[in-house]
């Protein structure tokens, strides 16, 4: 029995999480690891921290015999280990054997029911995966799955594992200090001098969702600035999302202005956004709200620009969903992909009744007129809804996809996701709380960041030598959003992260993933660097069910890595030629000029075959001096 | 010719279903063969094709400011809108379409005027590239429990089945003719796959004559032949795939399914799939919904899941794994049927084959396939396809549900197949277009009779041509897979957008993986022919590069040997060659050669001043025989 299908998730103090990875147990050990217990001839790895401050909730440690049915394995008979933040899974197999490592933070449910006095805990996950552990004894089974369901719903998010997590690897490039905001700016200054860095934010006073450093209009100064905060929802005033080389057209976020119902203004609110006009040229405001949705937010203070206040702008409506229509709408969808009747027109009818897809499709169709806008109508663009932290950021993010090269590589989009999520605020510790199992529904849980990366898929999909990056490039990215060692995804915003002491306290995702170790398994094979604009499909014929993340665990998949590999094999195959090809032209070349020398001082010798000098044994050659 | 009366219509507009703001201005012509439009409004000439045989439907719609519209739907699922500036040519392209595209007569048909300047030994050559003997050779027939008889040489048993036909040795002529009797159109039990590790046949048939009671003693010792022919296993499954209501209702006419109580034995066993008249329905409504403009997601998916095309299909492959377990994991002989065992019945036993035998993922074996389980059993592709002016009712995509089925496979088995979706999409257009004579009639002897093997040409050697452009650069080689056993769970099915909105580029993914990989292909043998090249140039160098040239040219060689018929080791493509690392043990010797053959070269041509052509030739040749040194 293999346990490998299992494998890890989180294993402690080696690195981050991957489907395929295999763990070996002698891949575990490292200085961080203080703690060996014992189970059955071998030895388990427990972090040191873990056992002093999580014992209380941990009632029984561990269980013997018993069994794990995972998702397309054969059950596998074992020992069932509990730590401060994993759950451990040890099968009796011979030394060196494979284990499983699930993350306590992982865990979105966990259900129990008994058989006599055999218990089953059903264990679901963030990354949608189901679990299934047999445990003989009432006792024991009660104990764990209580502990279970206790370390993973912590409270304080420090003491999650970020926290105590240890890296095994070497730190060549702190991923904290990768992508800071001084090092855009200077990117940006290099094409236009029209903005500058604002630091008015530095306190988080001015507005608490965003960074300490904006970039904002270079004519607006920051005693302006503090007036168009207070005239935007949750002080959320527009700042630069993204800068169009090829036509210096803009695209900007913010939050609805508070216009309430008797439509107030803000004098330097219109003078910041019409600052990134060209003379005699509109713009566009892109609102992800319907106008429906946009009117009556007015009368909770909220609202949307007024023509006559804006006249240079040209108002757009989208309906982007939001919140728990998304969060329902991943539970429907995974409820559909789990379910295993062999029914087409019961998966086609709940595949549609999920409306997963009709989110793509708007979401994305938003994202394209955003970057239609600026690229086409050659118009500056100001795109928000009603807070400015979820659609909002999908737009901005999915148009500069569209638009720029640059996002469509690995630090490009390491990149993106740092500007447009982290920093803009996106609220990921209460939108990732819960995934689509967990019975606690909570307005502010939303699937926001997975719908991007759904979207992102899609494009993918349709320009499958765009990008740098692979499929599993962003199923990474949508496991340790909502379960992770690092610290990048903790906390709402960048406030919250620095009273966390994030940097300080925790490892970040890209000082991991962009050692060259880990960059091979997310590089794209086919990747050519391409500079032109993508504007994707968003016909329902070219959306699909994105498979690599919904059906993960329902279908084998070893065929289609099969094709991958082979795809990889091709490509590498013809690079190693075309290298070889290259060498044996130098060195071609090099002979020549060697004959041409030769020639030239020989010049009365007679000719003999150049490309033998050298080659031949010299003392057999009479016409050479010995 | 005569239908023929404007030959040429100029100011057409071709409307672009997707982006209204481009609109071609143009002229179209009427040929023979073709309509073809010609758009004068970009700057490169553009032209569209629509062979007449393709048309499924011509529609005049109601008079426009901008002109007449004429909507055209074809077989291949391109849809043309164009817009004629008078209303009388649109009327008289209109009248010439309607007959051009449904001929009244078969030798008006597009194969019986094709010439493609090729002799006539080659076309005869063409048309022997297949030869089902050699299949059932293949498959260890005959045997001693099989045989290839010619009982049917003239058309005695069954006018709709092959002069030859594999029986059970143990059937003798009375029991065939017997049987013959009291199967719908006399179409009995024949071989059609032979399973040779365990002996399992899959067979097929019609549905028996047995009304409410009837039996037949022949019929009974037809299958009991059948079941004795695999000793390995003590029963047999008969599988009707028809819905069990379609099969009662069946008795009421005198015909039906097997009684288990009558035949020794056997598990009777009914799998749901639909009629063609069903199935026409549905791919009615797949279309509506694949034309809708602008649907929104759910429209989409409501209407796919409303005409229940993917429904049918996974049916069909379910039918398909069915009879493939039982071959396989059962030892067990299956028979199978629908109602006269031409349309499901050549869909389920060929999908079969296909998940079975990794020859028929091979271009020679999924040709060999098409021709055994499809033309020479009888599938009416001239009704099926409407190719001549007939009755619509008898029109039905059981072809192309076949095809999908393939397509599906390959999503799931991305590295089985020697070849693409284009490939798959090449048939499909040919089924169709009645340029080659293979798809052309009911059944052998109709295509006897309209003498199509001395007339027309064969699709095949002519698909062969194109073999570069349609094979997989994924395919790992005959032996990678051996049986395929597909997901059939519903979300494993995906609608096939590169068929059903083939023509709508805009829908497709902008960057092709396929093209991507065939250029590497071809790139790949640019350069192994550079490197070679080179090195010759540079023959006697130190490190690894000698090894590396032999492995090279060996490739070259591989790619080269002109493939044999239905042998196994006629595929191209095994897996990629080590380059650098891991020399494999068969290579070693040929190193030694190359070096050898290096060293004679120098002392041949030492006072040559630069590399001449022999020195390349000579390793060449050398490289092909490497034995002899």
């Amino acid at each position: 029995m293999d346990l490998s299908r299992f494998t890890a998730q989180h294993p402690p103090p080696a690195p981050p999480p991957c489907t395929r990875l295999r763990w070996r147990n002698s891949a575990l050990h490292s200085s961080a690891i203080e703690n060996h217990t014992e189970i059955q001839g071998k030895s388990l790895t427990v972090t040191r921290t873990s056992g002093e401050q999580f014992a209380e909730l941990i009632k029984t440690p561990r269980a013997d015999n018993a069994v794990l049915h995972g998702p397309r394995c054969p059950a596998v008979r074992g020992t069932l280990c509990l730590t401060g933040h994993h759950l451990i899974f040890s099968s009796r197999r011979k030394e060196g054997g494979e284990e499983l490592w699930l993350l306590h933070a992982n865990i979105d449910c966990v259900e129990k029911r008994f058989v006599g006095s055999l218990g089953t805990i059903v264990i679901k996950c963030k990354d949608l995966r189901i679990i299934q552990l047999d445990i003989p004894g009432m006792e024991e089974c009660l104990n764990i799955a209580s502990s279970i369901e206790a370390l993973s719903t912590l409270d304080s998010i420090t003491l999650m594992y970020p926290f105590f997590y240890r890296p095994m690897f070497e730190v060549v490039e702190d991923g904290w200090r990768s992508y800071l905001p001084e090092q855009e700016f200077e990117l940006l200054s290099s094409v236009t001098d029209e903005w500058r860095l604002s630091c008015a934010n530095k306190d988080f006073s001015v507005c608490p969702t965003y960074p300490p450093v904006v970039i904002i209009p270079k004519c607006i100064d920051d005693e302006a600035l503090r007036k168009v905060a207070v005239f935007r929802y949750g002080g959320r005033f527009p700042v630069l999302s993204y800068y169009h080389k090829k036509n210096g057209m803009v695209m900007m976020r913010s939050s609805q202005p508070l216009t309430g119902t008797n439509g107030r203004r803000c004098k330097e609110d219109e003078k910041l956004i019409n600052a990134t006009l060209r003379p005699g040229k509109r713009g566009y405001i892109i609102d992800t709200r319907s106008l429906n949705v946009a009117q009556q937010a007015r009368a909770k203070g909220g609202g949307f620009e007024q023509e006559v206040y804006y006249p240079q702008w040209r108002r757009i409506h989208k309906c982007i969903e939001r919140f728990n229509i998304l969060q329902e709408s991943l539970i429907k969808l995974v409820e559909a992909c789990n379910d295993q009747s062999h029914n087409m027109d019961r998966w086609l009818s709940k595949l549609e009744a999920s409306n997963w897809l009709t989110h793509i499709k708007e979401i994305l169709t938003a994202a394209c007129l955003a970057a239609q806008c600026i690229d086409r109508e050659g118009a500056s663009v100001l795109v928000h809804g009603s807070d400015g932290t979820d659609s909002t950021l999908q737009v901005t993010s999915l148009a500069q996809i569209i638009l720029d090269p640059r996002c469509r590589t690995i630090r490009g989009f390491e990149a993106l996701v740092v500007r447009e999520w982290l920093q803009a605020g996106h609220p990921f510790q209460l939108r990732c709380a819960q995934s689509a199992y967990s019975n606690t529904k909570q307005k502010w849980e939303a699937p926001v960041f997975l719908l991007f990366l759904d979207c992102v898929w899609q494009i993918l999909r349709q320009f499958p030598c765009s990008f740098e990056f692979n499929e599993q490039f962003l199923i990474m990215l949508f496991e340790h959003a909502y379960a992770s060692q690092f610290g990048t995804f903790l906390g709402n915003n960048e406030n919250e992260r620095s009273k966390l002491k994030l940097t300080q306290k925790t490892m970040s995702l890209w000082s991991w993933v962009n050692r060259s170790e880990e960059l091979a398994r997310f590089k794209n094979p086919l990747f050519e660097a391409n500079s032109l604009v993508i504007w994707p499909s968003v016909a329902p014929q070219s959306l699909q069910l994105w498979e690599g993340v919904f059906l993960r665990w329902n279908r084998p998949s070893k065929f289609l890595d099969e094709a991958q590999e082979e795809v990889l094999n091709i490509i590498n195959y013809n690079r190693e030629l075309q290298a070889k090809v290259n060498a044996l032209r130098r060195q071609l070349a090099e002979l020549e000029t060697d004959d041409r020398m030769q020639e030239n001082l020989t010049d009365s010798t007679p000719v003999r075959a150049p490309w033998l000098r050298g080659s031949v044994d010299l003392n057999e050659n009479p016409l050479l001096p010995s | 010719m005569e239908h023929i009366t404007t030959p040429k219509v100029e100011n057409v507009k071709l409307l672009d279903r997707y982006a209204n703001r481009k609109t071609a201005n143009g002229t179209l012509y009427l040929t023979a063969t073709h309509l073809i439009y010609v758009d004068a409004s970009s700057e490169v000439r553009k032209e569209t094709w629509i062979l007449h045989h393709h048309i499924a439907s011509v529609e005049k719609l109601p008079l426009t400011t901008a002109g007449c519209p004429l909507l055209i739907h074809c077989k291949n699922f391109h849809v043309a809108h164009f817009v004629i500036g008078q209303e009388r040519d649109c009327h008289e392209v209109y009248t010439s379409l309607l007959k051009l595209s449904q001929p009244v007569k078969p030798e008006e048909l597009y194969a019986f005027s094709y010439n493609p300047k090729m002799s006539k030994d080659n076309r005869e050559i063409g048309w022997k590239l297949i030869d089902l003997k050699v299949d059932y050779q293949r498959m260890g027939i005959p045997n001693d429990y099989w045989e290839i008889t010619d009982v049917n040489k003239d058309y005695e048993v069954c006018n709709t089945y092959p002069p030859e036909i594999v029986v059970p040795r143990a059937a003798n002529k009375a029991t065939v003719i017997g049987s013959s009797r009291f199967r719908s159109r006399g179409r009995i039990p024949v071989l059609s796959y032979l399973y040779k590790e365990n002996n399992a046949a899959i067979c097929r048939c019609s549905q028996p004559l047995s009304g409410f009671s009837a039996r037949c003693l022949e019929d009974e010792q037809m299958l009991q032949a059948i079941r004795e022919a695999n000793p390995g296993c003590a029963f047999m499954y008969v599988v009707d795939t028809r819905p069990k209501l379609n099969a009662m209702a069946n008795r009421a006419a005198g015909k039906g399914y097997e009684n288990e109580d009558n035949y020794d034995n056997i598990r009777f066993k009914f799998i749901g799939i639909e009629n063609i008249h069903v199935m026409r329905n549905s791919l009615q409504k797949l279309l509506e919904v694949c034309e809708t403009k602008s649907p929104s997601m759910s429209d989409f998916l409501t209407g796919l899941e409303n005409s229940g095309w993917l429904r049918h299909i996974k049916a069909v492959m379910d039918a398909g794994v069915f009879l493939a377990k039982a071959v396989k994991d059962e030892n067990a002989s299956v028979l199978v049927h629908c109602s006269d065992g031409w349309d499901r019945t050549a869909q389920v036993c060929s999908l079969a084959s296909l998940l079975l035998d990794p020859f028929y993922r091979t271009f020679k074996g999924f040709m060999v396939l098409i021709e055994k389980e499809w033309i020479a059993m009888g599938h009416k592709f001239s009704h099926r396809c409407g190719h001549l002016d007939g009755d619509p009712k008898e029109v039905s995509p059981v072809f192309t549900q076949f095809i999908e089925c393939v397509w599906q496979l390959m999503q799931q088995f991305p590295c089985a197949f020697e070849f693409n979706e284009r490939f798959l999409l090449e048939i499909h257009d040919h089924v169709y277009s009645c340029q080659f004579g293979n798809f052309l009639g009911t059944c052998h002897k109709e295509r006897e009779d309209l003498k199509i093997f001395e007339k027309t040409h064969s699709l095949w050697p002519f698909l062969l041509q194109k073999k570069q452009e349609l094979r997989n650069p994924l395919y790992k080689g005959f032996t990678a897979y051996k049986e395929l056993q597909p997901n059939t769970l519903p979300f494993s099915f995906q609608f096939w957008c590169g068929m059903y909105n083939r023509f709508d580029k805009g829908m497709h993914p902008k960057q092709c993986v396929l093209d991507h990989l065939l250029s590497c292909m071809s790139q790949k043998m640019k350069l192994e022919d550079n490197a070679s090249e080179l090195e010759n140039k540079l023959p006697f160098l130190d490190g690894p590069l000698p090894s590396e040239a032999c492995s090279l040219s060996k490739v070259g060689s591989a790619a080269s040997k002109t493939p044999l018929l239905n042998t196994p080791q006629d595929y191209e493509g095994e897996a990629p060659p080590v380059l650098t690392n891991g020399i494999s043990v068969g290579n070693i010797d040929v190193m030694a050669d190359v070096d050898q053959k290096n060293k004679e070269n120098l002392s041949n041509h030492q006072d040559l001043p630069d590399l001449n052509a022999t020195n390349v030739l000579d390793s060449e040749a050398k490289e092909g025989e490497p034995q002899c040194h």
